[in-house]
């Protein structure tokens, strides 16, 4: 079941992607309108589809590829939509709809079936793991948007030629207002999700390994998350450098992910 | 009345051209002098703007080579110019005038700056005499005009200025202007007026430095500001989150490196600057700084491009009322052409004189050919002397603005009749 509510949130979501692709040609509201309330509706399934998920395996079932693909795509929708609330802009949606719609619709393909984690995990501390990395993955790719829609508006103001959705695009200091709120809010997350794997680690494993390469691509990424803070407070680094910075850090974040493959300690359950 | 007009505008040439040709304020009354000079001009007007640069003359005979004359001024070939130039004669050239007056022909059409321009420039040809006559008259009607149309269309009731355009362009950059400060070089009317519009949008504090630092003091005061000096531009400048340029200065007065040195005092907050000025202030170099925005005289047209066509309707009834106002000036000016006056009062006492002749003749028998003579001399003389003041006075009137109060009166006191009805007036009175 969680399957189908997850396919039915999919539906949902290619409104938005729908959205996404007219908007690079033309603005219309309305269809914006629209595209926003089938988010909101494919959340609702989402989330659905992702509490019937633990209901059915009776534990946290999070520690499955596609589960954790389809939690990301649910805390990417959230962040989405509290910059929405603040914001009142559906500009972001441009980038955030289609990664959404993909990752949902890698998720919804195929679902293992849901497996009992190790018993010897420490199992509060494995979902605050996941739900806390996860949501700083989600804020980090807002923040990654968001520096492309302020290199899409910096260049429309440069070139002077205004038109088409960029008209609509929100102010160049607010787009970037929204990057910056994204990567302070993750920060957090991302570094107590990083403590809180450690904590899963060493009551799994006892001593851990510093030379796994999961380990090191986290740290990496955390580095490079923080390089990017430490830039924009003392040098104010925005637009360009600041795109450039978050496509690294978005980049270290996938290897790290892509470590799960070769990792000895943390691999995804397999069926 | 040989009405000349050549000149550039925004439409025509783009500002790379147009700061060439600018003609400063304080150059003005020495450059009109040399157009007033100039073989075969009696009178001359030079509008220089931001938008256009135009010479309008009266002329001798209607063809004073203008273009010559634009060419020795700025010292420039013929090849660069001529495909930038628009030249009118007559009634395509008080059209054009009219068109300018009325902002029709405006960057932003119906923003009212350019009839106070003009104005200024009518003022300037006229301290310096360089209009006493017809030019005098056409000036006064242009003006005219453009207030008959600003108030019978909707073309100037929504203007939208340079300035609203830049208040705009700031919103897109900073989403809100509260907090934000603005930083005037120069302290012209133009960017008095961008700053009124940015205040009353919510902008911050705004610092003035000018060249002239009393000018500079007073412009701050005027909206609680502060004043700069000048020498302390650079230091200062990073305080204005946008930056509002128009000094006269024939220099980019902001290059690169000092969009740099701003940005990183800055911490990379943007900067935008609106670059006002002709030739421009700021290098176009600085639009390629990462966080720097520089908007120029001509951007902020394509700006505006949608505004001019939500005006289209109301430009059209404007273009009416020029139309019918070129024709009501342009008559106007033939019965004001003493000429036919002075040419129409010969003829009338060279008929009187002719009738009287043939009358008496045949009273006084055969006479010799030296009396023949002497009769004819006689009263030519008479009717010469007679004639001459009236025709000098029409000749001094011509050159004078009331020459239609003295042609009308000669035109009364001898009851001379415009040249066609008069000569179909006149034979059935012969005949009888």
């Amino acid at each position: 079941m969680p399957i189908l509510w997850l396919r039915i949130a999919l539906a949902f979501y290619a409104v938005g992607l729908l959205y996404a692709l007219v908007a690079l040609s033309r603005t219309s509201d309305l269809l914006a309108k629209i595209a926003l309330h089938a988010a909101y509706l494919g959340m609702v399934f989402h989330f659905v589809s992702l509490m019937e998920g633990v209901v059915l395996s009776g534990q946290v079932t999070l520690a499955s590829v596609h589960n954790s693909e389809s939690l990301l795509a649910f805390l990417i929708m959230m962040v989405f939509m509290i910059t929405y609330a603040v914001y009142k802009t559906t500009s972001p949606g441009i980038i955030v709809f289609p990664v959404v719609f993909l990752i949902t619709f890698v998720a919804a393909t195929g679902q293992q079936p849901f497996l009992k984690a190790s018993p010897t995990m420490a199992k509060g501390w494995l979902f605050a793991h996941i739900a806390l990395i996860f949501t700083g993955y989600a804020a980090l790719f807002l923040s990654f948007g968001a520096s492309l829609l302020y290199l899409i508006q910096e260049r429309s103001l440069k070139s002077k030629k205004a038109g088409g959705f960029i008209t609509r695009l929100p102010a160049l200091e607010v787009i970037d207002e929204i990057g910056y709120r994204a990567l302070l809010l993750g920060f957090p997350f991302m570094t107590l999700g990083l403590i809180a794997g450690t904590v899963v680690a060493q009551t799994t494993f006892g001593r851990v390994n510093v030379l796994d390469p999961k380990i090191l691509l986290s740290l990496l990424m955390w580095a490079v998350y923080l390089i990017m803070l430490y830039t924009r407070w003392t040098a104010g680094w925005r637009g360009r450098r600041a795109a450039y910075l978050a496509a690294g850090a978005f980049a270290t974040a996938i290897v790290a992910w892509a470590a799960n493959y070769f990792s000895t300690i943390h691999r995804f359950v397999q069926s | 009345m040989n009405f000349q007009l050549i000149g550039v505008n925004h439409h025509t040439a783009p500002v790379e051209v147009r700061e060439r040709l600018a003609i400063p304020e304080s150059r003005l009354p020495e450059a009109l002098k040399l157009l007033t000079r100039f073989p075969g001009i009696d009178e001359g007007l030079i509008i220089s703007t931001c938008n256009r640069v135009e010479l309008l003359a009266q002329t001798k005979n209607g063809s004073a080579d203008l273009r010559s004359f634009i060419q020795e001024y700025f010292h420039l070939d013929s090849a660069e110019l001529t495909p930038h130039l628009y030249e009118y004669k007559e009634r395509d050239a008080i059209r054009h005038l009219f068109r300018v007056t009325s902002s029709l022909d405006s960057m932003v059409v119906g923003e009212p700056q350019i009839l106070g321009q003009v104005k200024e420039a009518y003022a300037t040809a006229r301290a310096v005499g360089a209009i006493h006559s017809q030019l005098d008259l056409l000036l006064t009607r242009a003006f005219a005009v453009a207030k008959r149309v600003r108030t019978e269309t909707a073309v100037g009731s929504s203007a939208v200025s340079v300035a609203s355009v830049a208040v705009e362009l700031a919103k897109k950059i900073f989403g809100t202007l509260h907090g934000k400060n603005v930083y005037l070089v120069g302290a012209g009317k133009m960017s008095e007026l961008a700053a009124r519009h940015l205040l009353a949008h919510g902008a911050g504090s705004i610092f003035v430095a000018n060249r002239t630092y009393d000018r500079a003091i007073r412009l701050a005061q005027k909206f609680d500001g502060q004043a700069v000096e000048f020498s302390r531009l650079y230091d200062t400048c990073d305080r204005g989150d946008i930056v509002i340029t128009s000094t006269g200065s024939p220099h980019a007065i902001f290059r690169r490196e000092h969009a740099e040195l701003f940005l990183s005092r800055r911490k990379n907050r943007p900067m935008f600057f609106i670059d006002i000025a002709v030739p421009r202030d700021v290098d176009p170099e600085l639009n390629k700084v990462d966080g720097i925005f520089v908007y120029d005289i001509d951007d902020l047209q394509q700006a505006v491009a949608s505004h001019v066509a939500d005006r289209k309707k109301e430009a059209e009834h404007a273009e009416q009322i020029i139309s019918t106002e070129v024709e009501r000036f342009h008559s106007r000016l033939q019965t004001l052409d003493v000429v036919p006056t002075i040419v129409s009062l010969q003829d009338h006492l060279e008929t009187i004189r002719q009738a009287e002749i043939d009358r008496v003749r045949g009273r006084l028998g055969s006479l010799s050919p030296d009396q023949e003579l002497a009769i004819e001399t006689l009263t030519r003389g008479i009717v010469n002397k007679i004639m001459h003041t009236p025709i000098s006075a029409l000749k001094t009137a011509a050159r004078e603005a009331e020459a239609t109060t003295v042609v009308d009166l000669v035109r009364r006191l001898f009851n001379l009749q415009d040249r066609k009805s008069g000569q179909s007036g006149g034979d059935p009175g012969a005949s009888r």
